[in-house]
């Protein structure tokens, strides 16, 4: 078997660039259905009975002629790093405007091979493509696929083991780094996907879409575009609060019944009572609480969310809320990055690429982090479940429903006010532009989304408790039994912070509780509950009653849990976001900025409602 | 004179020329708004704009801004 040979994908956003790719590397890259989901191009092998390949997955782009960083990406990866082929994936129910991108990579790359993708899609609209047509006029290899089905995968492999084999190099052309060609280029070439795609395709009906436009005029009326959206959120919350309850409790009962057989063993070891506090209440504690909690919404919230995605619906989110951002001089696509930001709000920064103007860019950056990510949702929803919800059985999930869209709702009007804020002072500027493609609403694979994106959630989230609960479990266990003049560490700390805290309507403790999170916001409540029970020893298991019971008994009421609520959504990055936003803006000034203000806001609301409650009293 | 923004919803026109000068025009060509393309309003956003277009089989969101300096010609219903 010969060496390893390169071949880079490319193709416009959106036309299943990325199943192509998990379907030839066997990779779980997740899809998505917007505009330049892949941010970052992604690596893959494959082979065949012949040849061992290298996939880059680049940037999903309508052009070789850079219009923005993506695009930049892609032309110099092909043009630079000369792979020996290029696949350029087309969507069969779009042919002529991505073979824009086909004759533009013919001209640069060494050989190509056509991929007219979604042709399942294609024929369910009585639209039909003459493959053979396409191949001669345009004097390339071209495959037609059905990512779903293997044979047409294989076909792929066949041509593009020929290709490499047989094919010509055709030669390279200068063409796209001459800046003064490129209108005249960028529309004759537009002119020749026409001639080409002239009698290549034919349509059975000509307005098939139709079924595409009902359903927009629906979801983007001006009567029902907003609340639908405020709907569909309910909708999936509820699902999530009232699916996650029971296997929750399920979870914490598990933990309970593992953490007594782990204490019998380390006795029956003669472990050091030290130690074995520090690994059962400290660490294992820490754990089972942080997986509890977080797994079950997680696991319910994201394959929902991604049905969502997968259907179609985030551009048009974008699309109704574009108008809001502009008039916070801002760009609609920030809508796509803040959905991001509920997976996790490093995602959503990196995520920010897609927005073309620099500042529009950094306002979604700086003001990713008012929704609540991985970490912090669940948190959330625990507060709500112990102190707002009200109401038994149903009633409980259906209050909680409401209070948590509220909260959310309150967290994108925080971020509208921060672009707001942001956009008069340091980030001034006229709103650029907003150019956004909406895809055509494709059937999700059910079952196959939801199998992936729950066991996807299980790993990420099991995975962040190894890395981060157990050190913190540690660091905080070692925190409240070190005694300096007869009070442990944790609560010197925690005194400190107090006077301040009392003002926010927080306590020592929460507000510790805030900062030692700052690796990662999901063990911010395992920490209040070890500094609240002292030595970290909680009475009876571990459960919601039981923790609700520990934090009335230290002051809590419904004002501390509202307040706990505003601040979890505004306050500071977490240390990968922080991180993250340095690495895409590479400037402290700006990371600075990321964190503090936030941070500043959240003080400040915390206060006034603080205020306002007393003297409502 | 009739601009993209003046199309209504169902009406269809040809591109005649993009009076914009800076970037966004290279990105406009490659969505295919090119000289003679045939263009068609299908919707408008809940607050009136943005508005999309079907360009070449894809349906693309554009902002006020960007619709008032296409110049179209050949409206038709």
């Amino acid at each position: 078997m010969s060496d390893i040979i390169t071949v880079a994908l490319a193709g416009n956003p959106n036309v299943g660039k990325s199943t192509i790719f998990n379907a030839l590397t066997g990779m779980k890259q997740h899809t998505g259905n917007w505009t330049g989901k892949t941010v970052d191009s992604a690596l893959g092998y494959f082979k065949t009975e012949t040849h061992r390949y290298r996939l880059v997955d680049l940037p999903g782009t309508y052009s070789l002629i850079p219009h923005s960083a993506e695009e930049k990406i892609a032309r110099d990866y092909i043009y630079n790093e000369k792979p020996e082929a290029v696949i350029v994936v087309c969507d069969a129910t779009c042919l002529e405007r991505n073979l824009n991108l086909v004759l533009q990579t013919k001209k640069i790359a060494r050989r190509v091979i056509v991929c007219v993708n979604l042709l399942d899609e294609a024929k369910k609209k009585g639209i039909s493509v003459d493959l053979d047509l396409l191949a001669h006029r345009l004097g390339v290899r071209v495959v037609g696929v059905v990512a779903r089905q293997n044979k047409t995968i294989k076909n792929l492999l066949f041509a593009l083991d020929e290709a490499v084999e047989n094919d010509e190099l055709t030669t390279q052309s200068n063409d796209f780094l001459n800046y003064e060609l490129q209108e005249e280029l960028a529309i004759s070439t537009v002119k020749t996907a026409e001639k080409i795609f002239n009698g290549v395709v034919t349509y059975k009906n000509k307005n098939y879409q139709n079924h595409d436009r009902k359903i927009d005029k629906i979801l983007t009326s001006r009567a029902f575009g907003y609340p639908l959206m405020l709907l569909l959120l309910c909708i999936i919350f509820w699902i999530t609060i009232s699916g996650a309850n029971y296997p929750s409790d399920l979870l914490f009962s598990a933990f309970s019944w593992v953490e007594i057989k782990l204490s019998e063993f380390l006795n029956l070891i003669h472990l050091p009572t030290v130690i074995h506090n520090a690994l059962v209440f400290g660490i294992f504690r820490t754990v089972s609480f942080v997986v509890s909690v977080m797994l079950p919404p997680m696991a319910i919230f994201f394959p929902l969310f991604t049905l969502l995605e997968d259907l179609g619906y985030l551009p048009r989110v974008a699309y109704n809320l574009d108008k809001p951002f502009k008039k916070c001089n801002a760009c609609g696509k920030q809508a796509l990055t803040m959905c991001m930001g509920f997976g996790c709000n490093a995602v959503g920064v990196t995520g920010c690429r897609i927005i073309d103007s620099p500042r529009e860019r950094l306002l979604a950056i700086l003001t990713n982090t008012f929704v609540p990510c991985n970490g912090r949702f669940p948190t959330i929803i625990a507060i709500i479940t112990m102190f707002l919800a009200v109401g038994g059985g149903v009633l409980s999930s259906v209050s909680a429903t409401l209070i948590l869209t509220l909260v959310i709702v309150f967290g994108i009007l925080m971020t509208f006010l921060a672009t707001k804020l942001l956009s008069a002072t340091v980030l001034k500027g006229v709103p650029s532009n907003f150019i956004l493609e909406m895809p055509p609403y494709r059937k999700p694979e059910f079952l196959k989304v939801i199998i992936r994106s729950v066991l996807d959630r299980t790993v990420y989230v099991l995975g962040r408790a190894l890395i981060t609960a157990v050190p913190a479990g540690l660091v905080i266990f070692i925190m409240s039994n070190v005694n300096i003049s007869d009070k442990a560490l944790l609560l010197h700390c925690a005194d400190f912070l107090d006077p301040f805290a009392q003002l926010m309507g927080l306590d020592g403790v929460i507000l510790l509780g805030f900062i030692l999170g700052f690796p990662a916001n999901e063990i911010v409540v395992p920490i209040i509950i070890m500094a609240y029970t002292g030595a970290g020893i909680i009475s009876g298991d571990m459960n919601l009653q039981n923790v609700q019971e520990l934090f009335v008994s230290n002051g809590w009421d419904i004002t501390t849990a509202i307040s706990m609520l505003i601040f979890s959504l505004c306050h500071w990055p977490c240390a990968t976001t922080v991180l993250t936003i340095k690495k895409e803006t590479a400037s402290f000034k700006w990371t600075a900025l990321a964190v503090f203000l936030p941070t500043a806001l959240g003080i400040i609301i915390c206060m006034l409602f603080n205020l306002l409650i007393k003297l409502l009293h | 004179m009739k601009y993209l923004y003046d199309l209504k919803i169902g009406e269809k026109c040809r591109v005649d020329k993009i009076l914009i000068y800076d970037s966004l025009r290279r990105r406009l060509i490659d969505l295919g708004l090119t000289p003679d393309t045939l263009v068609e309003c299908v919707g408008q956003s809940p607050l009136g704009d943005p508005k999309a277009f079907l360009i070449k089989g894809a349906v693309i969101a554009l902002r006020y801004e960007v619709c008032k300096s296409i110049r179209v010609t050949e409206v038709l219903a």
